[in-house]
């Protein structure tokens, strides 16, 4: 059993598994996690990280057990991409996002975001023309712009150069307090500190 | 309200994606007027209305294919559409944001291909251009339905025509007889065809595109 705070529960599994075919990813997981709880995944490529998150996000179906997770209006996701549309630009692409998540104030908070994670100066610019450093960035202003209770993030730091990883371990830090997140990493490291929960898998 | 908010948003998108990288019409456009450059060479002089009728909603049908296979690109290449279902928003607002953005590019596509049409074989009715729209709303409300189907598959390509031709023979049935026959009840099978198809493919889209 993984997790420790029970109270203001967040997620809940049990006896969860997942399948692709004959070949088992994980089995027989429980999980419990709460606001204030850092769940952090190792293993391994091919272990199944990435299949875990996107199961804990509610973007695929376990094959057993049963899983209880948060409104999806609470969930930020990062998975191996940013998840930005590479034709439009960082503000075009928050607008998006705020509409779609019915965020008010939303020019402000675009804004506090933008200029927190260094893209106010290229808020106009096409996310093509961006490297892939700076698209990760501006998949966490997503993943943080409606101040989610579950954050999930595959892989956060892949091609965050050290001031990017420092925003990051910035924001982490003030999202373990009133979050779940659960964060996969070869680096872990980086978020030692943080988790209170461990999980490898392999 | 909220509803309207985010049809508004991805539809505002899908367009402006559209316009800065002009990949989908076109090519519509082209192959519109390609198609029916080699039926006016391929059929002999003197075919029937009918015939030739048949021939332009033969065209109007695959550069609507065209179009729906490049609809769900985007969200396809960049792994965007788990972030559009993550969003709190009903998902037939994606369905009715696509849906609405691929009926604008099949529009602006066949305002080049009836005056093309009317250029190679003879001039199109009141009827003709009536049914054409009554057909984009069926083709584009069955086409992104099955286009989202085909995203999630591996065989996409061959996956989208399997699944939307079959479904398209009513328009074309529709529409060559409402632009050859008796327009009104050929116009009323369409708006029939609109209406069941739009409600199908706006209750079924939360399905298709859900796993969980």
């Amino acid at each position: 059993m993984l997790g420790r705070r029970f109270s203001r529960r967040v997620i809940s599994a049990t006896n969860l598994g997942k399948r692709f075919g004959a070949k088992r990813i994980f089995d027989r997981l429980e999980l419990r996690l709460g606001r204030g709880d850092f769940l952090l995944v190792t293993g391994p490529n091919g272990s199944g990280k990435t299949t875990l998150l996107r199961v804990l996000a509610g973007l695929d179906a376990p094959s057993r057990g049963e899983l209880s997770l948060p409104d999806r209006a609470t969930i930020g996701y990062l998975g191996h991409e940013p998840l930005v549309y590479r034709e439009l630009t960082p503000l075009e692409n928050l607008r998006l996002f705020a509409s779609l998540y019915a965020i008010g104030e939303r020019e402000q908070r675009i804004g506090v975001l933008l200029e927190r994670f260094d893209l106010w100066r290229v808020r106009d610019e096409r996310v093509s023309t961006f490297s892939r450093g700076m698209r990760q960035r501006l998949g966490l202003c997503r993943v943080v712009l409606h101040d989610p209770k579950l954050l999930i993030l595959d892989e956060p730091f892949n091609a965050l150069d050290e001031a990017g990883a420092t925003l990051l371990d910035a924001t982490l830090g003030e999202f373990a307090a009133s979050s779940a997140i659960v964060v996969a990493t070869h680096d872990p490291e980086r978020v030692e500190a943080l988790a209170t929960t461990r999980m490898a898998l392999r | 309200m909220r509803y309207a908010s985010a049809v508004v948003a991805l539809a505002r998108k899908d367009l402006l994606l559209e316009l800065r990288a002009k990949e989908t019409v076109p090519a519509m456009l082209l192959f519109v007027l390609a198609a029916l450059t080699v039926f006016h060479f391929a059929v002999p002089t003197g075919t029937s209305q009918t015939a030739a009728l048949g021939l332009l909603w033969v065209a109007i049908i695959f550069t609507a294919l065209l179009g729906l296979t490049r609809a769900f690109v985007p969200e396809r290449e960049q792994g965007l559409l788990d972030a559009l279902l993550l969003a709190p928003c009903d998902r037939s607002a994606i369905w009715l944001a696509k849906a609405f953005s691929v009926f604008a590019f099949l529009v602006i596509a066949e305002l080049l291909a009836l005056p093309a049409f009317s250029l190679f074989f003879a001039g199109v009715g009141w009827a003709t251009v009536a049914a054409a729209l009554l057909a984009d709303i069926g083709i584009s409300a069955v086409g992104t339905l099955v286009g989202a189907m085909a995203v999630a598959g591996r065989a996409r390509e061959l996956l989208l025509p399997l699944l939307f031709l079959p479904l398209a023979i009513p328009i074309v049935v529709g529409g060559v007889g409402a632009s050859s026959g008796t327009h009104g009840h050929y116009l009323a099978f369409l708006v029939l065809y609109d209406a069941v198809f739009c409600l199908l493919s706006w209750a079924a889209f939360e399905y298709v595109v859900s796993e969980t």
